[in-house]
């Protein structure tokens, strides 16, 4: 905003000058004679004098930034850090690759812009403005009339009544998600030097609020997707398009390729073949397949290893009632509009997550791994906690002790079925809608006292707590594993986004990659305690007080970690990949080929690399060259053989191997 | 901020004291008269500083306060609440017709014209570094400004092939923001856009068909699949929102690429879309065309001819010298001409239909207008039918007395093809004049007159290759016989006169333009001075003054870009009831509005307009789109709706049918 203002500055005074000159300058000039004679400046004089000198100096430096030849940046980058490698792009072009293959790109959840259509009184003049993504600049100056908008209704799932925010469509939808911030620009420009454009990109926005299904219902983005697709294939002499999905995109894409070739009023039509005549090869990036842990605590609590960070730094300002703000509740309710953030509720149960005793990836400490780098795998992951000896199956424990226990020794009183008892909600909180008003003290106390909940369990135990919102949610979404995938019942949309209870499209020569950084502490289990009772707080919240005295290891501010790319955990986003459709698993019954890059994270050196060219963060990584690479040689043609196969650093292999799923 | 100002009092404040503070040591009466010397130095010096001090700082001290106060105006308009800011606008239509109960029905489909349109970098060369996916063409267009040929290098096209050169590649921008403001504030779309929306339209049922508007109309589909793309989003629509027709909204030249596109999609593949004979019929309601160039503007002409319009001609005669003067190198009009003359689009504007339509040296279609509606607005009521001495058929004519004249007195020669000299070869500039010896371009004066179907000989002769490149892909004359197997080839596609409209008894074609304001029919030229290299050798006379001649240029009825004949003639004779040219009888409309200025400066661009942008903010034309969208058809919405004397002026256009 002060950038604008500034840079705004030369022509509005030129437009002011001829008003206020004549008559101002000669009052001006009088007065400094004056205040000369006197020899006094006074102190309003002074900071006019200083602000000038600084607007005078910014001006100059603004005109010499703009004089400036383009490249000068890049040339001081590389005087302090060295010659940079070449963009993935331009190498590429000089080994000679080209366009080959279309390319759709499928943008996560919060990443894509929302803009509004139509809404209340308090947001007029926005018309076709962004609400999400852009500057955010509407949170501040009319925080709840935004919140109002970008809520969905509560029963529905859909657009409140009178207020219409829609996607943004195109490449600008999720290029940039904040001025500066990059999603998907790096890979774009990237794509663009080997010789893409507009015509065979296309970016497959959608509503990342609703549900999947709710998407094509209301804003046919289904249906645009396939129509997209099939005219790119069409115009560019019949090769199939590369899909590339980012984070929630990964299971939004797996919903497509199950809609798209199902029986038109639930689906799309495209017949049994769809798939395999239109799709070469779909890389996701840092998919989230079996869901993500972050996900229970945003729906729990709306917290997040950050906030409790925040909040064991600075106790105290997140929950004073000071201002009245309740930012939490306020985010809470909002989100739990959302139906999306439930298809990121853990899949599988305890099979895949973990039992009370056990979890694939136990013993397992994602720093230990990142000391010995030169080790071999399976070296590091011998190297154990065993000092805490994390149990990441209890995946949300109340109170530390119930964390580190033997399970026999933890006393369990079921909260299914509990009465919920009195009301707590009263006259005070009637705005702040989070259903938690509705349970009373006796169903917090239930839900606390039944300790310990294992990823099987949380399903039901947000069922409990939210129950309207699960309802909504469980006609749209399925959580669990599936004995008999031809069951008729698994022709329901709301299995689509499931791979556990999906059977791929049978399109054999079709390529899944899973790509995804490691190397990062990511969130897998949670301590919870209770929030002192009080009148419109969410009762629970994460226990930031837990802490390991070893810094390195794996419990820090309350949050379980393990390896994984700081918001989808390995296991997560490799298991698919690893072992669900390697080979031909009744999951993969044509036998798609499977293919999992890793790409191991590397901090940027300085600050001058931005947000690093190696990182593994989940949205970093759309800026990593080597992924970028794989991606352009894929475009061009290349499969996965010839990119080099399976590039794995963490044990997924192992830990896939503890998974004990029928396949 | 403390340090600084401290570090002020050292540099300006404390030298002086110290000067004069350490000379009150001493003792003796000698040192004292020197003491007094320097005292009185000292007070001097103190003032020159004051002085030097007074400038620099009072300089900055305004420059603060301005910051200050403009700071403190801004801040306090950002607290002021957003209803509180502005007048109280009048309810828009969209908001009225939502309160009648409308709702959307059919799928709207906007078509951008030429020039409107947003275009973006996708590959350059060094010099636009840093420029990757950033606008060309549209918003703040800051680059002109900082590169001005780097830019210029970039929005060219090649010479040989109307494609890109290579190593360079820019892009329509895609989706509603390519056209819905071309700078800031400067809305284009974006008024229809939000009337729609307020009716209930959003991203899914309504369609921006950005193109890139400087290739001819088959190369957008040869290079970026546009009509293919438009095709398929037609047909997405119509199935999503339940098999509903779309209603086609085009603008300016996007009403013949929208014709073009007609022909393509039914045509059968290699050449066309191959949406078979039956697809307009089934899938489009109807067409509301605005502000349609179907027949051309004699604005192209001179665009081509001198890369000139009346506005440069009404600046040069303001300011002569200015833009012919070869100080500082720029010669903008020549640069200009290069770039433009690169774009084939521009040629499908040239006037269509030759004499037949636009008149011969004698008589044309306009000559017994009533005296225009822009004389009405100046409160002068005369409305008498006078028989105008304007012999609007010679669109260009050298000199104002050749304009003027009987055509038995104009020398006329056929335009011999001289050799052409190839010795004056001007570097840089491509404008094609380079090659032309003197001698033709005076034999060229020496015509004096063309008319509408001469002209095309003589952009010929004086820009071959130009010609040459375009014509593959546009023709500017009229069918004798439409069902010649010659006219399935493209080129005729964007011609109304060289095509039959595709069978879709149902469709309805809307022409909907201004009138009321003067608009560029034909010019007099003269032949430039100046004998150097690189210069155009013609130009507006922009001395010529007449009866219903400004700055060279007689004007008549039109939307200030397309004089009102080329606008409604198809509508009013060439397509209405079943003729050879609609062998279906698509029923068309015409309707008028009639330009009114802006009361006050806070209309801005003003709601009654009818000027060929600025009417897309019309309330009555939004209006009458809004209804058609919603259901209604042209009988529902009052028929025709007639201000000008197009009827009378088709009347006179003897044409076969």
């Amino acid at each position: 905003m002060a950038v604008t203002r500034r840079r705004k500055q030369p022509e509005d005074e030129v437009q002011q000058h001829p008003d206020t000159k004549p008559d101002e300058d000669d009052d001006k000039e009088e007065k400094a004679l004056k205040k000369s004679k006197s020899k006094n400046y006074s102190c309003l004089d002074n900071c006019c004098w200083f602000v000038g000198c600084v607007c005078t100096a910014w001006w100059l430096l603004l005109f010499l930034y703009n004089a400036m030849p383009a490249s000068f940046p890049q040339f001081v980058t590389e005087a302090i850090t060295g010659p940079m490698p070449d963009p993935p792009g331009v190498k590429c072009l000089k080994e000679g690759l080209k366009v080959k293959h279309p390319v759709v790109f499928v943008p996560g959840i919060v990443t894509g812009g929302l803009e509004l259509w139509e809404g209340h009184q308090c947001m007029d003049g926005l018309f076709r403005k962004r609400l999400w993504g852009g500057t955010f600049g509407e949170v501040y100056k009319r925080p709840s009339c935004w919140v109002q908008h970008m809520s969905l209704d509560n029963k529905t799932g859909m657009d409140p009544p009178g207020i219409r925010v829609r996607p943004v469509s195109g490449l600008v939808a999720a290029d940039y998600f904040a001025p500066g911030y990059f999603v998907w620009a790096v890979l774009i420009a990237n794509l663009a030097r080997v010789g893409y454009e507009e015509k065979n990109m296309y970016m497959a926005a959608y509503d990342w609020r609703l549900s999947f299904q709710n998407t094509e219902v209301r804003d046919q983005s289904l249906s645009r997707i396939k129509s997209n697709i099939e005219l790119m294939v069409a115009t560019n002499g019949g090769n199939k398009a590369v899909v590339i999905p980012h984070s929630m995109g990964v299971i939004y894409f797996l919903h497509f390729m199950k809609w798209v070739e199902a029986p038109a009023p639930m689906g799309g039509g495209g017949g049994p073949d769809w798939c395999a005549k239109h799709i070469k090869a779909v890389m996701n990036i840092g998919g989230p397949f079996l869901g993500v842990p972050k996900a229970v605590a945003g729906l729990f609590s709306a917290e997040a290893k950050d906030i409790a960070s925040a909040r064991a730094l600075a106790p105290g300002v997140l929950d004073s009632d000071l201002f009245q703000i309740q930012t939490l509740q306020h985010l809470m309710r909002m989100s739990r509009t959302w139906d999306s953030t439930m298809s990121m509720i853990p899949k599988g149960g305890d099979t895949i997550w973990g039992g009370l005793d056990w979890s694939p990836e136990e013993g397992y400490c994602p720093s230990k791994r990142k000391n010995g780098k030169n080790v071999t795998e399976n070296e590091s992951t011998s190297q154990e906690c065993e000092a805490t000896h994390a149990n990441y199956g209890r995946m949300v424990s109340f109170g530390r002790d119930v964390a580190e226990a033997q399970s026999s020794e933890i006393e369990r009183i079921e909260f299914r079925g509990a009465v919920k008892g009195n009301s707590v909600a009263n006259h005070t909180c009637r705005d702040v809608w989070t259903e938690y008003h509705d349970m009373g003290f006796g169903g917090i106390k239930a839900v606390a006292e039944y300790k310990v909940y294992t990823a099987g369990e949380i399903v039901d135990m947000l069922e409990f707590v939210a129950p309207k919102m699960m309802e909504r949610g469980s006609a749209h979404f399925s959580f669990g594993i599936a004995e008999d995938l031809d069951d008729p019942k698994y022709e329901h949309y709301k299995y689509w986004s499931n791979p556990l209870e999906t059977k791929l499209p049978n399109a054999p020569d079709m390529e899944i990659y899973s790509m995804y950084g490691v190397g990062i502490p990511t969130e897998r289990a949670y301590i919870y305690k209770l929030t002192p009772a009080a009148e419109c707080y969410i009762p629970f919240r994460i226990d930031a007080s837990a802490k390991d005295k070893n810094e390195d290891c794996c419990l820090k501010d309350g949050v379980y970690t393990v390896d994984g790319d700081e918001t989808v955990p390995a296991l997560s986003a490799g298991f698919m990949c690893a072992k669900g459709w390697r080979g031909k698993t009744r999951f993969n019954p044509s036998g798609i080929k499977t293919h999992i890059r890793e790409y191991d994270h590397n901090p940027p050196s300085n600050f001058l690399e931005g947000r690093g060219t190696l990182s593994g963060a989940h949205v970093d990584i759309m800026g990593n060259f080597q992924l970028i690479e794989d991606v352009i040689r894929v475009a061009a043609g290349a499969t996965g053989e010839e990119l080099g196969g399976d590039q794995v650093y963490t044990g997924i292999f192992d830990w896939s191997e503890k998974i004990n799923l029928k396949l | 901020m403390a340090a600084i100002l401290r570090f002020r009092k050292l540099c300006f404040i404390e030298p002086t004291l110290k000067n004069c503070g350490s000379s009150e040591t001493p003792k003796d009466e000698k040192q004292e008269e020197i003491q007094t010397i320097t005292k009185q130095e000292c007070d001097k010096n103190k003032k020159k500083n004051k002085r030097g001090w007074k400038c620099i700082d009072s300089c900055c001290w305004f420059i603060g306060c301005m910051c200050t106060t403009w700071w403190l105006l801004l801040f306090l308009y950002h607290c002021l609440p957003a209803h509180l800011s502005g007048f109280k606008s009048p309810e828009s239509p969209g908001v009225r017709l939502k309160n009648e109960g409308l709702t959307p029905l059919h799928p709207v489909v906007l078509v951008p014209g030429i020039v409107t349109g947003g275009l973006e970098l996708w590959e350059g060369r060094p010099c636009s570094h840093g420029l990757f996916r950033k606008r060309l063409w549209g918003g703040s267009f800051a680059q002109i400004l900082q590169r001005p040929l780097c830019w210029l290098e970039h929005l060219s096209l090649d010479n040989e092939t109307g494609l890109d050169p290579p190593g360079i590649r820019v892009r329509p921008v895609p989706g509603l923001v390519a056209a819905d403001y071309f700078a800031p504030g400067y809305f284009v779309w974006a008024v229809l856009i939000e009337n729609l929306a307020k009716i209930g339209y959003e991203g899914k049922n309504m369609y921006m068909a950005a193109y890139d508007w400087r290739l001819s109309f088959q190369n957008t589909e040869v290079r970026d699949q546009a009509l293919s793309r438009l095709k398929i989003n037609i047909e997405l629509m119509y199935v999503t929102n339940g098999n509903k027709k779309v209603v086609v909204v085009p603008h300016s030249m996007g009403v013949i690429y929208f014709l073009h596109f007609l022909k393509w999609v039914e045509a059968p593949p290699p050449m066309g879309g191959g949406g078979g004979p039956g697809w307009c019929d089934k899938h489009i309601k109807a067409i509301m065309n605005i502000g349609p160039a179907f027949l051309g503007v004699p604005k192209a002409v001179s665009g081509m001819l001198s890369a000139e319009g009346k506005d440069v001609a009404f600046f040069r005669a303001m300011a002569p010298g200015v833009l012919d003067s070869e100080i500082l190198g720029l010669q903008t009009l020549e640069h200009m001409m290069r770039v433009g003359r690169t774009w084939d689009s521009v040629i499908s504007l040239l006037p269509k239909g030759g004499d037949t339509i636009w008149g011969d040296l004698d008589s044309s279609p306009e000559d017994i207008q009533t005296v225009s509606s822009y004389q009405r607005q100046n409160n002068t009521k005369h409305q008498i039918e006078i028989k105008q001495e304007t012999k609007y058929g010679r669109i260009i004519s050298f000199g104002k007395t050749a304009s003027e004249q009987h055509s038995s007195n104009l020398t006329t020669h056929d335009l011999v093809k001289d050799k052409l000299d190839s010795g004056m070869n001007c570097g840089e500039v491509w404008t094609e004049y380079g090659k032309i010896s003197r001698e033709n371009i005076m034999k060229l004066a020496d015509n004096k007159a063309y008319t509408a179907g001469t002209l095309i000989d003589l952009l010929r002769f004086v820009a071959p290759k130009t010609m040459k490149r375009a014509e593959a892909h546009f023709s500017h004359g009229i069918a004798s016989d439409l069902d010649d197997p010659k006219y399935s080839h493209y080129k005729y596609w964007s011609n109304p006169l060289e095509t039959k409209l595709p069978h879709a008894p149902d469709m309805e074609i809307y022409c909907l333009y201004g009138v009321g304001l003067p608009t560029e029919r034909s010019y007099v030229y003269k032949v430039s001075q100046s004998d150097k290299c690189n210069t155009i050798p013609f130009q507006i006379d922009s001395s010529a003054e007449g009866k219903w001649l400004r700055g060279g240029v007689y004007f008549v009825d039109g939307d200030e870009s397309v004089p009102v004949l080329s606008a409604g003639f198809m509508c009013a004779k060439g397509w209405r009831g079943k003729t050879r040219f609609n062998p279906s009888g698509s029923r068309t409309h015409i309707r008028e509005y009639r330009h009114k200025a802006p009361g006050s400066l806070l209309e801005g661009r003003g709601l009654e307009s009818g000027a060929h942008v600025d009417i897309m903010g019309n309330v009555a034309l939004i209006e009458d789109v809004l209804r058609v969208a919603a259901g209604a058809s042209g009988e529902e919405i009052g028929g025709d709706r007639i201000y000008s004397d197009i009827l009378k002026m088709a009347e006179r256009v003897n044409i076969k049918l």
